[in-house]
């Protein structure tokens, strides 16, 4: 996602000058005083616009220990996933742009355990989470990230473009909406074929006010394609709020003017995921054309590594945190309602991270590409 | 004073027409507004008026001529009070201003801007100085048909052989195609494969990329390359850098095609080459035919290509007529350029219309002693540089012909190829002749000192010669 000015190659003083308080603005107390004071307003409309859009439907469908536990896996992998991605950037081991989805994980992981084998994925740049949620190797996505050879797009791609046929997962795409057409000609395909499959695609509120997506919208009920519209409703497009973006705020009802059905879901609780996900895919598995999902989520890194954190409060992001947590609530239900031992869970924390573990130390020590993969797969060549 | 009704143009480009039908006979009186007769092109149908009160005095074009040239008189309306028989007498002279200002029903909505002859110096073909392809047998039969009818043949038996293969864009099927380029296809591919789309460039556009990685085997038909600019970013982007961006996992078959360039007389926004634009993307291959024959083989090839492919058709050139080699399946290799005219003197680079200046200006030159070798491109990307060396070694001298605009055209760029691959060849200047540095105006005049010329051609190849 180009939309920020590319970080040059020393990826150490720009960080410094990110984290480092004001050390950008700082040319006098007065201009300082002014910059936290604007940052504060915006920052505060931010937040009650975010205290009224919290979601309140009725509690969902419980999941099964199972499912629980499995939800619980999925989600906590991806957590130490990024946070290590996280830790990996500072040390100047990756590169480039780099989108956490610290936060964001029920979303991927619910709809993960309402689809079918055979249905696709395809989102944005934001896409570390959903690669592992289907099921991708931990280690080819960071070896990707940090441009090695063993990456997913022999470290070609990097964070924004991975792909991985063989788990149906279509990309990482870069530019803010391009996935949108991108997913409904997946859709296109699957319906031209007579297949089942549906094709989840995501984008986030940001996204959601790109033209192309109401191109898509039009085509989509137009011609009944079998795809789900997941809007990751973040509350945030890089920084600046749904609030200050958006003429209409509630993004289930983006589709109304091309008659697509939406709904509002509370998308840090992965049973409202997985369930409302389900009515979805089994609408457009049906025929009966698309679905649009608004997940309410919250990420609690910054947009990018490069986050000034100066559109919203600590305390905002410390409520979600502490209030919201999509991890805490099913571990919280899997110790109290199931009665899972906490040992059993410090054995799940403790096999999560060491495939993360690994998959850090594959990505550190993996050769970069060989110098002739420059000129390699710019034509695909039939043999 | 009696009237000569003529015949109408359906469009800028069109030259001649079918009568297809009086709807009045000889003595009917008419008003302004009544419809009087139908013409068609292998394009469109339109109604013609009549533009002045009267009788119909004479019919002079039957029902069913074909091949009826613009503005020949077709019939003569007397004025009320007139005598019929002296007013449909012969007459030598036909006034230009008396012209009908006639509406196009059922046009395309940037063909219909106005009625204007196809005055252009390209507006007809050169004598057909091309030769068969090296593989095509011989003794194969060749049939003449114009490039339009090539096109949708070359799609037809591309859909016939695999099923994977759909078109999309807008009026390409109910419509028969904007340019009636799709003609039929709808009739015998059904609309599950022949797909009408909304006005929705940048969404279609995405839309067939996301079916080309899912395995189909889209061709995108632009009404216009001007209307792909909305969705260059899908191409660029999506479709060009996929294939790199997985570590060759994706693939997109996919072709993006449609009339590229100056039509007639339609203004700035609708007259734009893009042949460098995409010729300049690494992952994207780009075609850009002149003859019939090019365009069957070329776009047969391009559609089996596991790649994208922009495919630049040019709307003047969809009426004009070439011999194709009769042939159950004529497929032409992509990246070869192909040598038109032999000569010795000076190598004239060309590809798409620029071909029609590139050869009826190796003519001239002929008569005045200069044999100019034209080699035809037909593919931009990858470009055939050394088909282009080789003539050069031989003349030493090159003369580049397009009607794009000249800052960072294929002009510089073949230009830039023979100084770092046939400096020592080179007698003279590589000299560009290229579209004026102006967004393209729309009178006439202006239009046709935008535009490159057969004589701007011979003066470049000339001063090469240093004669």
């Amino acid at each position: 996602m180009a939309r920020e000015p590319r970080r040059s190659g020393q990826a150490g003083s720009e960080r410094t000058a990110a984290s480092g308080s004001d050390s950008k603005v700082a040319a006098g107390p007065a201009r300082r005083k002014a910059a936290a004071a604007s940052g504060r307003t915006a920052a505060a409309k931010a937040e009650a616009a975010l205290n009224a859009a919290l979601p309140q439907s009725a509690p969902p469908p419980g999941l099964s220990r199972e499912a629980e536990l499995e939800a619980y896996r999925a989600m906590l992998l991806i957590r130490r996933f990024e946070e290590k991605a996280g830790q990996m950037y500072g040390m100047g081991l990756i590169g480039g742009f780099c989108h956490l989805y610290i936060g964001q994980e029920a979303v991927v992981v619910g709809m993960q355990a309402a689809m079918k084998p055979g249905d696709q994925v395809i989102t944005g740049y934001r896409d570390h989470g959903h690669m592992l949620a289907t099921g991708m190797d931990a280690k080819g996505v960071m070896a990707e990230l940090t441009g090695r050879r063993g990456g997913y797009s022999k470290g070609k791609g990097g964070s924004m473009h991975m792909f991985s046929v063989e788990k149906r997962f279509y990309g990482g795409h870069g530019i803010v909406g391009a996935q949108v057409p991108l997913g409904t000609g997946i859709a296109f395909a699957n319906r031209y074929r007579g297949e089942e499959a549906v094709c989840l695609t995501y984008f986030g509120d940001g996204a959601a006010n790109q033209g192309q997506v109401y191109e898509s919208f039009n085509m989509a009920e137009l011609w009944r394609l079998p795809v789900v519209y997941i809007i990751e409703n973040n509350k945030y497009a890089m920084g600046t709020s749904v609030a200050r973006s958006s003429a209409q705020q509630d993004f289930s009802k983006r589709g109304a003017s091309f008659n697509i059905p939406g709904e509002q879901v509370d998308g840090m609780d992965v049973r409202a995921v997985k369930a409302a996900g389900e009515r979805a895919i089994a609408w457009a598995r049906g025929g009966k054309g698309p679905y649009i999902l608004e997940m309410q989520t919250y990420r609690y890194r910054g947009h990018s590594m490069s986050d000034p954190a100066k559109y919203r409060t600590r305390d905002e992001v410390e409520r979600m945190r502490t209030e919201h947590d999509a991890i805490e609530q099913v571990r919280k239900r899997l110790l109290e309602e199931h009665k899972v031992a906490e040992d059993e869970l410090k054995r799940l924390d403790a096999e999560v991270r060491q495939i993360v573990n690994e998959a850090a130390d594959f990505a550190t020590h993996d050769p970069e590409p060989d110098p002739a993969e420059l000129w390699t797969d710019v034509i695909y060549e039939t043999a | 004073m009696p009237t000569d009704v003529l015949m109408p143009a359906l469009s800028p480009t069109m030259e001649e027409g079918k009568l297809a039908k009086w709807l009045k006979k000889e003595g009917d009186s008419v008003k302004s507004g009544d419809v009087i007769a139908e013409i068609e092109t292998d394009k469109a149908t339109m109604e013609v008026e009549a533009v002045d009160e009267g009788v119909l005095a004479k019919i002079l074009v039957p029902d069913g001529t074909e091949n009826v040239a613009v503005n020949t008189p077709i019939a003569i309306i007397a004025a009320n009070g007139e005598d019929v028989a002296e007013a449909s007498a012969p007459r030598q002279k036909v006034e230009k201003a008396e012209q009908p200002e006639t509406p196009a029903k059922g046009e395309t909505e940037q063909a219909a801007k106005a009625p204007a002859k196809a005055a252009s110096a390209v507006a007809t073909p050169p004598a057909p100085a091309v030769q068969p392809e090296p593989d095509v047998p011989a003794g194969t039969e060749m049939v003449t048909m114009t490039v339009r009818e090539a096109l949708r043949d070359a799609m037809a038996e591309e859909m016939r052989r695999d099923g994977d293969v759909f078109v999309m864009g807008e009026e390409v099927a109910e419509y028969q195609g904007a340019y009636k380029v799709t003609q039929g296809l709808l009739q015998e591919f059904s609309d599950r494969r022949v797909v009408d789309t909304p006005i929705t460039e940048h969404g279609f556009a995405g839309l067939g990329v996301g079916a080309a990685f899912a395995g189909l085997k889209p061709i995108v038909e632009f009404m216009t390359f001007n209307f792909a600019m909305q969705a260059i970013d899908q191409i660029v982007n999506s479709a060009a850098k996929t294939h790199y961006m997985s570590g060759g996992q994706i693939i997109c078959p996919i072709v993006f095609r449609g009339p590229n360039g100056a039509a007639a007389r339609v203004g700035a926004q609708h007259s734009q080459d893009y042949s460098s634009w995409y010729s300049h993307v690494p992952g994207l291959t780009v075609i850009a035919p002149y003859s019939a024959a090019d365009a069957k083989g070329l776009l047969k090839a391009a559609i089996r290509y596991p790649n994208p492919v922009v495919f630049l058709e040019n709307e003047i050139l969809y009426g004009h007529s070439f011999p194709v080699p009769k042939l159950d399946d004529y497929v032409l290799p992509i990246g070869k350029a192909k040598v038109v005219r032999q000569g010795s003197d000076v190598t004239i680079v060309a590809w798409s219309i620029g071909m029609t200046y590139a050869l009826k200006a190796a003519e001239e030159l002929a008569k005045d002693g200069v044999e100019a070798e034209v080699i035809d491109l037909r593919t931009l990307r990858p470009m055939d540089t050394d088909t282009v060396v080789e003539s050069v070694k031989k003349t030493g001298r090159c003369v580049t012909v397009e009607e794009g605009w000249p800052q960072a055209g294929l002009g510089a760029e073949i230009s830039a190829r023979l100084m770092a691959e046939a400096f020592d060849y080179l007698d003279a200047p590589v000299t560009r002749v290229s579209g004026r540095d102006v967004p393209m105006p729309y009178a006439a005049n202006l239009e046709k000192l935008a535009l490159p010329s057969v004589a701007d051609v011979v003066e470049a190849a000339k001063a090469v010669c240093y004669r």
